[in-house]
C-alpha cells in the first residue's frame, strides 16, 4: 500500500505541479477565481474529513485491541457517513452552486464579468483537482463497505487486521491530500473586506 | 577530411550521397568541428568494443563442451578507470558544447530584426523596412540577423540546416535566435516540429545575397510601409492613442520608450517589457497591469490577428527608440 | 564451434505434469493465478501489438522511397507514424521484457513459489489488454494524427482524431505498468528464499526492481497528463491554450517527465538479460558484479532529472539547458560501465555462439552506438542542429531496436527451452540474428546521415537529395522485418516438433535452471536454500594472478 500511495502521490503530484506552475504565472487571476468559492462550506469539509480519519482509526484500534465486531463496524460506518456527507457537501452546497452560477468550464461557463479566462483557468483546476479527489473518495468509500462486509463475516482479530490498516493509510491519504487542497484553492490571496 | 573521401566512393557508386549540409553561417563551422570529435569518439569507442568482443570471441571460445575457464578477478582500479575516463570525456564535451551554445543564444545588440509568424502551414516572414515574404527569407551576408518569432496556431519548428540555428515558435509567446550569414547561395527552411496535416510541406528557402543585391531587393517590388509604420496607424485604429499619450495621464501609461525597461505589476513581480509582454497587454490586460492604474484597458483577444500584432508591436518598440520610423 | 549436446546418459525428458498442461481450458488459462502462465497470456498480447506496430513501420518505410511519398497521403502517413509511436513505445516496449519475461522468472531466480499478489498480476494483463484493446480500436477506426508525443495545442485544440479514445488507452495500460510494478518491488523485497541475499541476485531481478522503481513512480505522471490532456480536448477548455494563460510547455514537461523515465524502463529490462546472457554464454561470472548493479538503480534515479533535454529548442531558459545537459551526460556513465563490464566478462571465458549469445553480442555493439549518439543530444550546440531531425529518429532506434528488441528476442531464446520444455533449430535462430543484425544496420544507420544533413521527421514528403538515403533504409527495413518473422515461426514449430529441451540444456548456472523445463506449477518442490553468489560457475585459479590484499575479488 505504501508504495500505491507513493503512484498516488507522484498522480496527484503531476496535477499539483501544473496548478503551481499557473498560480505564479497568473496569480491576481487566481485570487479572483478563489474568491468565487465558499470557504465555509471549505472548512466545514475538512473537519468532516479530519473526523472521518479520527473515526477510522477509532475503527482500526478496536479491531488491534480485540473489541466487537459491532463495534468495528459501528467506527466503520461512521467514517462512511462522514466521508458521505463530504461528498454531499460539496456537490449540493458547492458544484450546484457553481454549476447555477455558470463556473462550471466546459460545461455551464458564463464569461464576463469576474468569469474571466484566467479565472476559468482557475476553475478549470478547481474541478479537476477536486473532481479527481472526490473519485477517490468514492473509491475509498467502496473500500469500507468491503471492509464492513468482512467485519461481518468475523474475518478480524488483533492478530489479523491487515486488510483494515491498509485500507486506513489509503484513507488517511485521501484526507492528507484534501488537507492540501483547500489552502491551495480555498485560501489563496485572503478575503478582502467588501471586495 | 573523412567526408571528403566518402564523396568519390559514393561518385563512384553512382550515386550522389550527401554527407554534409553547407555551411554557411558563422557558427557553423564550430558546430562540425564538435560533431566530428563526438563522430571520432563513437566511431572509436565503437570500433574498440567491436575489436575487443571480436578477439575475445575467437580466443576465447569454447573448444570442448566442459571446459572449465580461468577464473578473473575485478580491480577495483579497472572499474574507476572506466567510469572515471568517460566522465572526464563527457566533461570536456559538456563544457565545450556548452560554452558553444550560450555564444550563440544570445544575439548581437546591432542585429537587424526580422519578425517570423508560424502558422499551419507556411511561414510569415516581415523585414522592419516592409517587405513580406512566405516560405522564404532574404538575407544579407555577413550581417547579424535576428529573427523573432511566434506562432499563430500550434507549435511549430524554424530550421536552417546550414546555419546550424533551429527553434520552436510558440503561439503566445516570442522566442529568437540569431545568426549570421558566411556564404551566398540557397538553403532549406524547414519546419521542424510536427504540427499537423503538412507539417512537411512547411519548407522554404533562405536567401543569401551580397549587401547590394539586398539592397535592391529591399527597395524593389512594391513601396511597402514600415512594420513601424502600420502599427502607428493600428495604434489610433484601434484607439490606444485615446489612452496611452505620451505625456502619461491617469488612465494609462505612457508607452514611450518603456521597451526594454523593467516595470513591476500590480501582482508584485517585475518584468522586462520585452515582445511578450507587450502581446499579454494587448490580449490580457489585467493579467500585467500596473499598480497605481484601475484595471480598464480591454481585451483586444479576437480582434488583432498576429501580422497586427506584430505591427503594433513594432510601433511600440520604435517610441522613445533613437530610430523613429514614420508619424 | 560446440553445439548444445546432451549428455549421452541422459536423454532429457519432460515431466509429465507441468505447468502448461496442469489445467485444460481456457478458462484455466484467463483466470489463471500462476505467473508462468501470466507470463505467457502477456507474451502472446504484446507479439500481437508488435505486429500492429510493425506493419505500421513496414507501410512509413515503403511510403518514404519516394520523395514525394509513394503510398499515401500526408494525413494518412502522419496517423500512421503515431500508431507505430504509440504501439511500439506504450503496448510492446514498456510491457515486453518485464511483462513477459520478468513475470516468468522473477519467482523463479528467486526461489519462489509465485509473485507476492497473484491476483494483482491477473488483473494487471486486463488492464493492460483493455487498455490495448481501446488504443486498437481508436486505431481501427481512424488512429491518431499527433504523433506518440502528443503535444497540444495541436493535439488538444486542432486535431480531428481519436485523441482521446487511444490515449484512454494509454491511460489506462499504465496502470497495468503500476501494478506490475508494485508486485515486482513487493515480490523481490520479501520472496527471496532463504539464502538469497541481495547481492546473490541474478543481475536480471536487480534491472528488473530498477525498472519496477521507475514503473511506480513515472507512470502516474503521463497518467495525470494524458487525464488532463483528454479533459481539455473533452471539455474545451484550455489548460494548455495561451488564450486563456495556458502553456504548451507545461504539457511538454509533464510528459517528458515520465516519458524519459519510460525508454529506461525499456532498456534497463534488456540490459539485465544481457547480463544473464552474456554469463551463461561464457560460463563466467559477471566482471564487476556491485557494480552492474548500482549502475542499474543509478541510470533508473537519474533518469528522472534528465527530461528537459528533449526540450532544449523550445525556448526554455539557458540555464536550465545547461542543467539538463549536464546530467543528461551524466547518465551515460553507468550505462558505460556496463559496456565495460559485459565486454570485460568475455575474457578468458568459454564462449559459445548459440542465438541467445548473438543476439546479446550484437546488443553490446548496437546498444554502445546508440548510447554514444546520444552524446551528440546530450551537447546542446549540436542538439540545437539534430532536435526534430532523423538523427534523433536514428538514435532511439539504436537503442530501442538494436538494444531492447534484441535482448527481448535473446532473452525469449534463451529461456524457450525453459518456458516451453523444447528447443528450436539453432541453426534458423542464428541465421534470423544475423539477419536482424544486418537489416537493423542498414536500416538506421542511413537515418544518423539523413539527420545531419538536416532532414525533419515525421515528413510525409522530403527534398529529392534525401532520396537514396531513405531508399537504403526502407531496404534494411524489409530485410529487419523478415528477420523478425523467421522466429515467429520456428518458435512455433518447436513447441510441437522441436527436440525436448531438459532442465537445462545450456548448463548455466542460476534457480530457473535447477528445476524442470517447463516447470511445474508451484516451480520448487521444495524451496532452494541459496549458499552461492551469481553466476557461479566452476572457474580454475590463474596461476599467474597474484593475491593483492585490498583488490576487489567477484
Amino acid at each position: 500500500m505504501w508504495i500505491f500511495l507513493a503512484t498516488e502521490i507522484l498522480f496527484f503530484g503531476g496535477m499539483f505541479t501544473a496548478y503551481v506552475v499557473y498560480r505564479s504565472l497568473h496569480l491576481p487571476s487566481f485570487i479572483l477565481g478563489s474568491h468565487e468559492l465558499l470557504v465555509k462550506f471549505g472548512a466545514m469539509n475538512t473537519g468532516v474529513l479530519i473526523c472521518s480519519s479520527l473515526t477510522m482509526a477509532l475503527a482500526i484500534r478496536t479491531a488491534q485491541t480485540g473489541g466487537s465486531k459491532g463495534t468495528i463496524i459501528f467506527w466503520l460506518l461512521l467514517t462512511m457517513a462522514l466521508g458521505a456527507a463530504f461528498l454531499a457537501i460539496k456537490l449540493r452546497f458547492e458544484w450546484y452552486r457553481d454549476y447555477v452560477e455558470g463556473l462550471i468550464p466546459g460545461v455551464s461557463w458564463l464569461s464576463g464579468g469576474t468569469h474571466t479566462p484566467g479565472v476559468q483557468m482557475f476553475m478549470c483546476f478547481y474541478f479537476f483537482m477536486t473532481g479527481l479527489h472526490a473519485l477517490h473518495m468514492v473509491v475509498g468509500l467502496g473500500i469500507l463497505t468491503v471492509l464492513v462486509i468482512m467485519t461481518a463475516r468475523a474475518r478480524f482479530s488483533p492478530e489479523y487486521y491487515a486488510p483494515l490498516e491498509i485500507s486506513g493509510l489509503y484513507w488517511h491519504f485521501v484526507d492528507i491530500v484534501w488537507i492540501f487542497l483547500f489552502p491551495l484553492l480555498y485560501l489563496i490571496g485572503g478575503r478582502y473586506p467588501g471586495s | 577530411m573523412i567526408i571528403d573521401w566518402l564523396q568519390p566512393v559514393s561518385n563512384a557508386l553512382g550515386v550522389t550521397i550527401p554527407f554534409q549540409p553547407p555551411a554557411a553561417s558563422s557558427i557553423a563551422g564550430d558546430v562540425d568541428k564538435l560533431y566530428l570529435v563526438l563522430s571520432g569518439i563513437t566511431a572509436f569507442f565503437t570500433v574498440l568494443i567491436f575489436s575487443i568482443i571480436l578477439v575475445f570471441m575467437i580466443k576465447y571460445r569454447r573448444r570442448k563442451d566442459d571446459e572449465t575457464p580461468v577464473s578473473t578477478h575485478t580491480p577495483l582500479i579497472v572499474e574507476l578507470t572506466w567510469t572515471i575516463i568517460p566522465s572526464l570525456i563527457c566533461a570536456v564535451l559538456f563544457v565545450w558544447s556548452a560554452a558553444l551554445y550560450v555564444r550563440n543564444a544570445r544575439p548581437l545588440a546591432s542585429s537587424t530584426e526580422i519578425f517570423v509568424i508560424g502558422k499551419q502551414w507556411m511561414w510569415h516572414l516581415q523585414h522592419p523596412e516592409g517587405p513580406r515574404e512566405i516560405n522564404e527569407l532574404h538575407v544579407p551576408v555577413g550581417v547579424p540577423i535576428k529573427l523573432t518569432m511566434t506562432s499563430q496556431d500550434v507549435i511549430h519548428d524554424f530550421y536552417i540546416p546550414a546555419f546550424r540555428v533551429k527553434k520552436d515558435v510558440l503561439p503566445g509567446r516570442f522566442t529568437e535566435i540569431w545568426f549570421q550569414a558566411t556564404e551566398t547561395g540557397t538553403y532549406h527552411l524547414f519546419c521542424a516540429q510536427y504540427c499537423g496535416t503538412n507539417h512537411s510541406e512547411m519548407i522554404g528557402w533562405v536567401y543569401v545575397m551580397t549587401p547590394t543585391d539586398y539592397a535592391s531587393w529591399l527597395a524593389g517590388g512594391e513601396k511597402a510601409e514600415s512594420l513601424a509604420q502600420l502599427g502607428a496607424r493600428l495604434f489610433s485604429q484601434y484607439g490606444c492613442d485615446n489612452c496611452h499619450v505620451p505625456e502619461g495621464n491617469g488612465r494609462a501609461p505612457s508607452l514611450v520608450g518603456v521597451y526594454g525597461k523593467p516595470e513591476k505589476l500590480q501582482s508584485g513581480e517585475t518584468r522586462v517589457v520585452d515582445e511578450s509582454l507587450i502581446q499579454q497587454a494587448i490580449l490580457t490586460p489585467n493579467s500585467v497591469h500596473l499598480p497605481n492604474y484601475k484595471p480598464v484597458m480591454p481585451t483586444y483577444q479576437g480582434q488583432i490577428n498576429a501580422d497586427q500584432m506584430l505591427d503594433l508591436i513594432a510601433y511600440v518598440k520604435s517610441l522613445g527608440s533613437e530610430e523613429r520610423s514614420g508619424k | 564451434m560446440s553445439t548444445v549436446t546432451a549428455e549421452l546418459h541422459d536423454v532429457p525428458t519432460e515431466p509429465a505434469v507441468n505447468y502448461l498442461n496442469a489445467s485444460y481450458g481456457i478458462k484455466s488459462w484467463l483466470l489463471t493465478l500462476d505467473h508462468k502462465r501470466i507470463g505467457l497470456l502477456y507474451l502472446a498480447s504484446i507479439t500481437l501489438m508488435f505486429i500492429v506496430g510493425g506493419v505500421a513501420a513496414t507501410l512509413m518505410r515503403l511510403h518514404l522511397v519516394e520523395p514525394q511519398g509513394a503510398l499515401f497521403e500526408p494525413e494518412t502517413y502522419n496517423k500512421m507514424f503515431s500508431t507505430h509511436g504509440i504501439i511500439m513505445v506504450f503496448f510492446f516496449l514498456v510491457p515486453s521484457i518485464p511483462a513477459t519475461l520478468g513475470n516468468f522468472l522473477i519467482p523463479l531466480m528467486i526461489g519462489a513459489r509465485d509473485v507476492a499478489f497473484p491476483k494483482l498480476n491477473l488483473m494487471s494483463w486486463y488492464i493492460f489488454i483493455t487498455g490495448a484493446a481501446l488504443a486498437l480500436y481508436g486505431t481501427i477506426s481512424g488512429g491518431v494524427d499527433t504523433g506518440w508525443t502528443f503535444y497540444p495545442p495541436y493535439s488538444s485544440l486542432y486535431s480531428q482524431t481519436h485523441v482521446v479514445v487511444v490515449a484512454l488507452g494509454i491511460f489506462i495500460a499504465g496502470f497495468s505498468s503500476i501494478l506490475t510494478g508494485l508486485n515486482f518491488l513487493v515480490t523481490i523485497h520479501k520472496m527471496r528464499c532463504p539464502g538469497m541475499t541481495w547481492f546473490r541476485l541474478p543481475l536480471f531481478i536487480w534491472a528488473l526492481y530498477a525498472t519496477s522503481l521507475i514503473f511506480v513512480l513515472g507512470t502516474p505522471v503521463i497518467a495525470i497528463t494524458i487525464f488532463l490532456l483528454a479533459l481539455e480536448r473533452l471539455l474545451h477548455v484550455g489548460i494548455f491554450d495561451p488564450a486563456i494563460g495556458g502553456d504548451p510547455l507545461l504539457f511538454q514537461h509533464l510528459f517528458w517527465f515520465y516519458s524519459h523515465p519510460a525508454v529506461y524502463i525499456m532498456i534497463l529490462p534488456g540490459m539485465g538479460v544481457i547480463s544473464e546472457l552474456v554469463t551463461a554464454f561464457s560460463r563466467k561470472k559477471i566482471f564487476g558484479y556491485s557494480f552492474v548493479a548500482f549502475s542499474s538503480l543509478s541510470i533508473a534515479v537519474i533518469s528522472f532529472i534528465v527530461w528537459g533535454h528533449h526540450m532544449f529548442v523550445t525556448g526554455q531558459s539557458i540555464y536550465a539547458g545547461l542543467v539538463f545537459s549536464v546530467l543528461s551526460f551524466l547518465v551515460a556513465i553507468p550505462s558505460a560501465v556496463k559496456v565495460f563490464n559485459w565486454t570485460a566478462t568475455l575474457y578468458r571465458g568459454s564462449i559459445s555462439y548459440q542465438a541467445p549469445m548473438l543476439y546479446a553480442l550484437g546488443f553490446v555493439g548496437l546498444f554502445t552506438i546508440g548510447g554514444l549518439t546520444g552524446l551528440f543530444l546530450a551537447s546542446l550546440a549540436t542538439d540545437v542542429h539534430l532536435n526534430g531531425t532523423y538523427f534523433i529518429v536514428a538514435h532511439f532506434h539504436y537503442i530501442m531496436v538494436g538494444g531492447a528488441v534484441m535482448a527481448y528476442l535473446g532473452g525469449i531464446h534463451f529461456w524457450w527451452p525453459k518456458i516451453s520444455g523444447r528447443m528450436y533449430p539453432d541453426m534458423w535462430a542464428r541465421i534470423s540474428a544475423a539477419i536482424v543484425f544486418l537489416g537493423f544496420n542498414l536500416t538506421f544507420f542511413p537515418q544518423f546521415m539523413l539527420g545531419y544533413l538536416g532532414m525533419p521527421r515525421r515528413y510525409a514528403v522530403y527534398p529529392a537529395e534525401f532520396q537514396v538515403l531513405n531508399v537504403l533504409s526502407s531496404a534494411g527495413a524489409s530485410i529487419l522485418g523478415v528477420g523478425y518473422v523467421i522466429p515467429l515461426v520456428y518458435l512455433a514449430w518447436s513447441m510441437r516438433y522441436g527436440p525436448v529441451a531438459g532442465p537445462n540444456p545450456w548448463k548455466a548456472k542460476g534457480l530457473e535452471w535447477t528445476i524442470p523445463s517447463p516447470p511445474p506449477t508451484e516451480n520448487f518442490e521444495e524451496i532452494p536454500i541459496v549458499t552461492e553468489d551469481a553466476y557461479n560457475y566452476p572457474a580454475i585459479e590463474a596461476p599467474d594472478y597474484p593475491e593483492v590484499p585490498g583488490v576487489a575479488r567477484v
